[in-house]
């Protein structure tokens, strides 16, 4: 498998933290354990290598229907492709769910100093979702945080004003979790449809 | 006005013209409410301008008011939380009013079954008009907006407001 000078640089100086890594197509991927996510995350944004001084996107993957279920043929028939062409080498196949974790929080960053890219896997489990919040590094991570928090009831420690931000704050659980019913219905008024 | 006999009780003429100029009148100064969330709204604005022209129609000046407008035009997915304010915008029309219901999404909830969409706005207000579509083309637009015009002149000729189509029972 190759690797990349970014998660070689991180796993030298946080052996313990870092879980498991890989690159996927040319995009390093580093899994970190949760009580270290704050000590990494702000050496990758202040150290001059990293520099990652942009949070480009915040959100969590809900694994616990991951393999479960044949994948529906819907985007296999409308030609969009569910696989890669095997005429394409695949020399770094997806290692798969980052751990037994039900939850994963991904973080994308970039440095748009060295134009490079890395993404951390925050895997947290099912009874203790919680994270630290990135605000004090990022401020850009409040809403996002918040997102993530409305979609997947993921906790993030020391945000300053954790509420739903897509959904009415009359709306019960968490709709993306993959345990919330495809059919329920939630309306603020009108009949539930 | 004269031939308005109310003592012999007799229908004059004059009265009945009178509702039918007035509905004539109406039809052809439709002033719309875009109520525009989402994709649909670029063919919303494809119709009004002057390629399609909808002021062909009448209905070329569009109200940024509820309290200034007739026919409410409910233009792209309506979600849960934005229910209640296309609910009020709609009760803050003055009668008469109408409202059209644009693109399969306002008309059905379209390909959306999920815990945000609302199935239809049929299901919180009543719907003259249906223009299905993802977006429907102009001329669908056009149709439905002839066919609403048609809708406004019968009630002023009959004097019964045409009932709203009944929304079939899916549940």
């Amino acid at each position: 498998m190759k690797t990349s000078p970014l998660i070689e640089s991180v796993t030298d100086r946080f052996p313990d933290a870092v879980l498991a890594s890989h690159t996927y197509r040319g995009d390093a991927t580093v899994v970190l354990g949760r009580k270290s996510l704050l000590k990494v995350a702000q050496f990758l944004k202040e150290d001059p290598a990293f520099e990652m001084n942009f949070l480009m996107d915040l959100t969590a993957v809900d694994y616990s229907a991951f393999g479960k279920r044949a994948t529906p043929a819907f985007f296999a028939s409308s030609g969009v492709a569910v696989k890669p062409s095997p005429q394409i080498p695949d020399e770094d196949p997806w290692p798969g769910p980052p751990a037994e974790s039900r939850f994963a929080v991904v973080y994308h960053f970039f440095s748009t100093a060295h134009k490079h890219r890395l993404r951390l896997v925050v895997p947290v489990e099912e009874g203790d979702a919680e994270v630290d919040s990135l605000i004090p590094l990022w401020p850009g991570a409040n809403w996002l945080e918040r997102e993530v928090w409305d979609m997947f009831g993921i906790n993030f420690t020391g945000h300053p004003d954790l509420k739903r931000i897509l959904m009415y704050q009359e709306f019960e659980g968490h709709p993306l979790r993959k345990d919330y019913p495809v059919n329920r219905r939630q309306p603020l008024i009108g009949p539930v449809n | 006005m004269p031939g308005n006999d109310m003592q012999n009780e007799q229908p004059s003429y004059f009265t009945s013209r009178l509702d039918k100029a007035i509905g004539w009148a109406r039809k052809y100064s439709i002033f719309q409410y875009p109520f525009v969330t989402a994709c649909c709204g670029m063919e919303y604005m494809a119709t009004a301008c002057s390629h399609y022209d909808v002021d062909r129609f009448g209905a070329g000046l569009p109200r940024f008011s509820p309290r200034q407008a007739d026919v409410l035009f409910v233009v792209g997915t309506i979600s849960h939380k934005m229910a209640p304010v296309l609910k009020r915008i709609h009760d803050q029309m003055a009668e008469p009013n109408w409202v059209v219901a644009f693109g399969v999404c306002t008309c059905t909830g379209g390909f959306y079954d999920n815990y945000a969409t609302v199935m239809g706005i049929d299901t919180i207000m009543p719907v003259d008009v249906y223009i299905p579509g993802c977006p429907p083309r102009p001329e669908m637009v056009l149709d439905g907006l002839m066919k609403l015009q048609d809708k406004i002149q019968d009630q002023h000729t009959t004097g019964n407001r045409p009932a709203p189509e009944a929304r079939p029972d899916i549940l």
